[in-house]
Formats: C-alpha cells, sequence, structure tokens
C-alpha cells in the first residue's frame, strides 16, 4: 500500500522547503557554498539567468554531468530546469533523480502551446506564474509548487512584486467573492471552477508559492517574504555578486528573520556590489522571460 | 491551556501550529531563545536539517535549545527534528543537539522520486496512520530506555525516549492530529491551573 508520486508527497517536498532560500549553482563547488549559507536546495544549472541573457541563443537544460556533479557535492535537495513543454529533457531530469524539475521560461521554450503536463510525472513541478489564472493553470497540469515569474536574471526586484501582489491581490478577490460569482471569474482568468473554489475555501494556493526573479539584496529577499512569499530563489543574485558567500548567507538570513529590520541592516552593511541590475523598459518586449508561456 | 512551541526557522512550521491548535493547545512560534521561555513542550518541524543547524547556531539557539531539554519538558522532532534531537546522526562526526538516545540516518529512503506515503500500524495509537514521507531519514538503532513505537519496511520510523518523542515522517502534511494528541498527552497538567494566554501567534 504504499504509494510514490502523490499530490501529498510531491507538495510536501514544497512545504519543507518553506521559509527557505533556494540558489542557482552551475557547479559543485557554488552547490557546497550554498549549503554552507543554509540553502534549503540548489538549483543546477549551466549558466545563470544573467549569463543566458547575455549571451543570447538558445538556453537548454544542462549537461547532466554538471546536475550530477550537484548531486553529488550536497545532501539538500537538487532542483533542475527543463524547458517549457520539453517532456524528453523532464523524462531524463526524473530519471537522474533530480528531486525537483523547474519547468522553466528562463530556457528556450520547447513549445509555444503546450506546458508539460506534469501530473504524468513522479518527480514533483515548479512553475513561474503571473497571475491567478496561469497559477491555476500550471496546478491543474500536475504542478506541485509555484513561483512568481519575475523577470529573471536583471537583478530587478519590481516584475516579482508585481507577480505576487498580483497573484495574491486575485486571491483576496476570490476569497471575498459569494459562490454565484466564482464560475464568471474562472471565465475571466482562465481558472477551472473547482481550482477557485479550492482557493475560496482555503484562503490560499493550494501548493506553496515562492518569489523569484530579480531578488539581488537581503532586503529584496524580506521584501518578498513580507509580502507572502513562502521562500525565495535566487538566481544570478549571489554568484554575480563580489562576495557570494556573504550575500549567501546574508540573503539566508533576511529570510527568516524578514520583520527583523535592524538585524537586516547589519548583515546589509560592507557586502560589496550586488548585481548589476537591468531597468525593465531597457528590455524589448519580445526579449522578456516572463512572456513565455501563458 | 498547554502552551507549545514551534521551532520556527525554516519548514513546515505553520502546519505543526494548526495542529497544536486543532488539539486544543496554544503554539507559540519559536524563533529567538527569549521565545522558549514559559513553553511546556516544544515541537521541531520537518525542513531541512543542515539550514535548521546554521540557522540554530547563528542565532545562538543551541545552548538554550539543550537547556530546555534538561528542563525534563517534552520535545517532539519530525523528520529533520528527528534528526536535530538525534545523539548520533551516521555520517556526522557532530550531533546536533545531541539529546535523544537514537542513531539516524539521512535521506535513507532515497531521494525525491522514492519519496512515499504508507499506512503505518503505531504502537499507543489505534487504527492505521496515513503517513508521509519524504526524503526522509530513519532511526537505525536506539538506546536501551528507548521505545519503538513504529516499524516500516523493517526500518524504525518512530520512537520515545523519556520526554523525546521522534518520527521520520510528516504528520503535520495531514489532518490527522492523533500523533499532537500523542506528543500533548507527554505534558504535564500543571499549566492547565494557570489562566491562558492569548495567542502571541500571527504568522508565519
Amino acid at each position: 500500500m504504499t504509494e510514490q508520486g502523490t499530490d501529498r508527497v510531491k507538495r510536501g517536498m514544497a512545504e519543507m522547503q518553506k521559509g527557505g532560500v533556494i540558489m542557482d549553482v552551475v557547479n559543485a563547488e557554488q552547490a557546497r557554498i550554498a549549503e554552507a549559507a543554509g540553502a534549503t536546495a540548489v538549483m543546477a544549472l549551466e549558466r545563470v539567468p544573467s549569463d543566458i541573457r547575455r549571451d543570447g541563443g538558445v538556453a537548454r537544460m544542462a549537461d547532466p554531468r554538471i546536475t550530477e556533479e550537484v548531486m553529488k557535492a550536497v545532501s539538500i535537495p537538487v532542483m533542475a530546469k527543463a524547458r517549457i513543454g520539453h517532456i524528453v529533457e523532464a523524462r531524463i531530469l526524473e530519471a537522474m533523480g533530480v528531486d525537483y524539475i523547474d519547468e522553466s521560461e528562463v530556457l528556450t521554450p520547447a513549445d509555444e502551446e503546450f506546458h508539460l503536463l506534469k501530473n504524468q510525472y513522479t518527480v514533483p513541478f515548479v512553475c513561474g506564474c503571473r497571475n491567478l489564472g496561469e497559477a491555476a493553470r500550471r496546478i491543474g497540469e500536475g504542478a506541485s509548487m509555484l513561483r512568481t515569474k519575475g523577470e529573471p536574471g536583471t537583478g530587478n526586484i519590481v516584475e516579482a512584486v508585481r507577480h505576487l501582489r498580483q497573484v495574491n491581490a486575485e486571491i483576496r478577490k476570490v476569497v471575498a467573492m459569494s459562490e454565484d460569482e466564482l464560475m464568471t471569474e474562472a471565465r475571466n482568468l482562465g481558472a477551472s471552477y473547482e481550482f477557485l473554489k479550492e482557493v475560496k475555501s482555503l484562503g490560499r494556493l493550494p501548493v506553496v508559492n515562492f518569489a523569484a526573479g530579480g531578488i539581488a539584496t537581503p532586503a529584496d529577499a524580506a521584501l518578498m517574504m513580507e509580502l507572502g512569499a513562502d521562500g525565495v530563489f535566487v538566481g544570478s543574485g549571489i554568484f554575480k555578486s563580489d562576495n557570494p558567500e556573504r550575500f549567501a548567507r546574508a540573503i539566508v538570513e533576511a529570510t527568516t528573520h524578514y520583520q527583523d529590520y535592524k538585524l537586516i541592516a547589519e548583515l546589509s552593511k560592507d557586502l560589496g556590489i550586488a548585481m548589476k541590475g537591468i531597468e525593465i523598459s531597457t528590455i524589448a518586449a519580445g526579449e522578456r522571460m516572463q512572456e513565455r508561456g501563458w | 491551556m498547554k502552551r507549545v512551541g514551534v521551532l520556527a526557522l525554516q519548514g513546515a512550521v505553520r502546519e505543526h501550529i494548526k495542529s497544536v491548535q486543532a488539539c486544543g493547545a496554544e503554539a507559540i512560534a519559536v524563533k529567538w531563545p527569549k521565545d522558549l521561555e514559559n513553553l511546556d513542550g516544544l515541537i521541531l518541524p520537518g525542513g531541512e536539517s543542515t539550514t535548521m543547524r546554521r540557522l540554530i547556531d547563528h542565532y545562538g539557539l543551541m545552548e538554550p535549545l539543550r537547556e530546555f531539554a534538561q528542563t525534563g519538558k517534552p520535545m517532539f522532532g519530525t523528520c529533520a527534528g528527528l534528526i536535530l534531537l538525534a545523539e548520533t546522526v551516521v555520517g556526522n562526526q557532530d550531533a546536533h543537539l545531541g539529546v535523544m538516545d537514537v542513531t539516524v540516518e539521512r535521506n535513507s529512503f532515497g531521494r525525491q522520486v522514492d519519496s512515499f506515503e504508507a499506512p503505518l500500524e503505531i504502537r499507543d495509537i489505534d487504527g492505521p496512520f496515513e503517513a508521509v514521507f519524504i526524503r526522509a531519514p530513519h532511526i537505525v538503532s536506539v538506546g536501551e530506555e528507548t521505545e519503538v513505537l513504529c516499524v516500516h519496511n523493517e526500518k524504525i520510523v518512530m520512537a520515545k525516549d523519556g520526554q523525546f518523542l521522534g518520527c521520520s515522517f510528516h504528520p503535520e502534511l495531514t489532518d490527522d492530529h492523533r500523533i499532537t494528541d500523542y506528543f500533548l498527552s507527554m505534558i504535564q497538567d500543571k499549566s492547565d491551573l494557570l489562566l491562558p494566554n492569548p495567542s502571541t501567534y500571527s504568522k508565519v
């Protein structure tokens, strides 16, 4: 009667990450730094989002050797990214024993129409969302964890803030609605009626929702927690900073004690230079990663 | 009313608080040493044990937690919490709190794809308990005084050593509060004589 890959097992894994920081790493050494700094998981990648943005071209699943090396280096969970809709990349990562797959807009989509049917896999998935409708569709496909899309690789928090506020505002609206208004809202959002009923009764999403896409400082991480994120992903922010070890530790502490402003002030002192940010309006609409997926 | 702390550094804090409240006790989120004052018992939740350990060290919680253990008040660890309580962790030179006489091994059922749920027969609890195991540890061996409460596939997954209760699965991920109730029954009733305090828990 032992069952694997159930919703409870897959969503539960994300519950254990709550209040934590998941860090992008590109090799075993970075993975060890992240683990020592208190990361709750690492995301194994070939290039961090800011390098993907700079280099251009097609971004794919990382070389399995990198992922394998990271898995051997740490005892915390290892996540990895597959392209949106790339069934085989996802199956490869599952076969390798990766703990969580990010069906990610940071990579170049393999399918512009269909996302993965994630409930067919034993391994759990995390997906990006900008609003409640997108969250509903990803959960409907079987995502066990969500994150804001933000605008990856920019070091600019503005889009992650926008997306988290949007999702939470839409949740509050659904909770306040009367039952007879839900079907119309479901049509407007592109969400299923059953999903909205569940959100209304829970008062929140049925899965954990992290912040991602633009977190560059301890204060950014604390801001996302303040706005209601369950935890944070930090991509380029750590290993593109001057002092990754200190940055990583400071972001972990700021996430735990996000309302302790004196502490955040202390741990933000002399951190060195954060990654150089990009103003969103300077990125052509077609190059914004958040527009990938639907 | 019994006052139960939940170590709130990282992990499934909200679920434990909900479960404690559902059992009619007061739940306190513990982030700093001062939060340990006036508690009747403490829960160490599931999460990532390496992360929790780092934060415990950084905020000077290790000694206060060990002192709390010395008072004889009950402590309950689930998954990562069990690892924190254990006297020996396979592959680690030093234990974390090192107060419960068990040896545990981390991630001993495999990676996340091997995580599972299964109904368990638990001593002292009537009927099967639907248990969720996530990258779970197991108890390799127990000390003389430690009672084994549950074995699954020949692995010890729940045990009690005097005031310490530990399990390698996550009762907090289900709506079944019998194990929380069991833990609360380990707390003596003296605090019931005091007037209840308004809940200081707001948000985790």
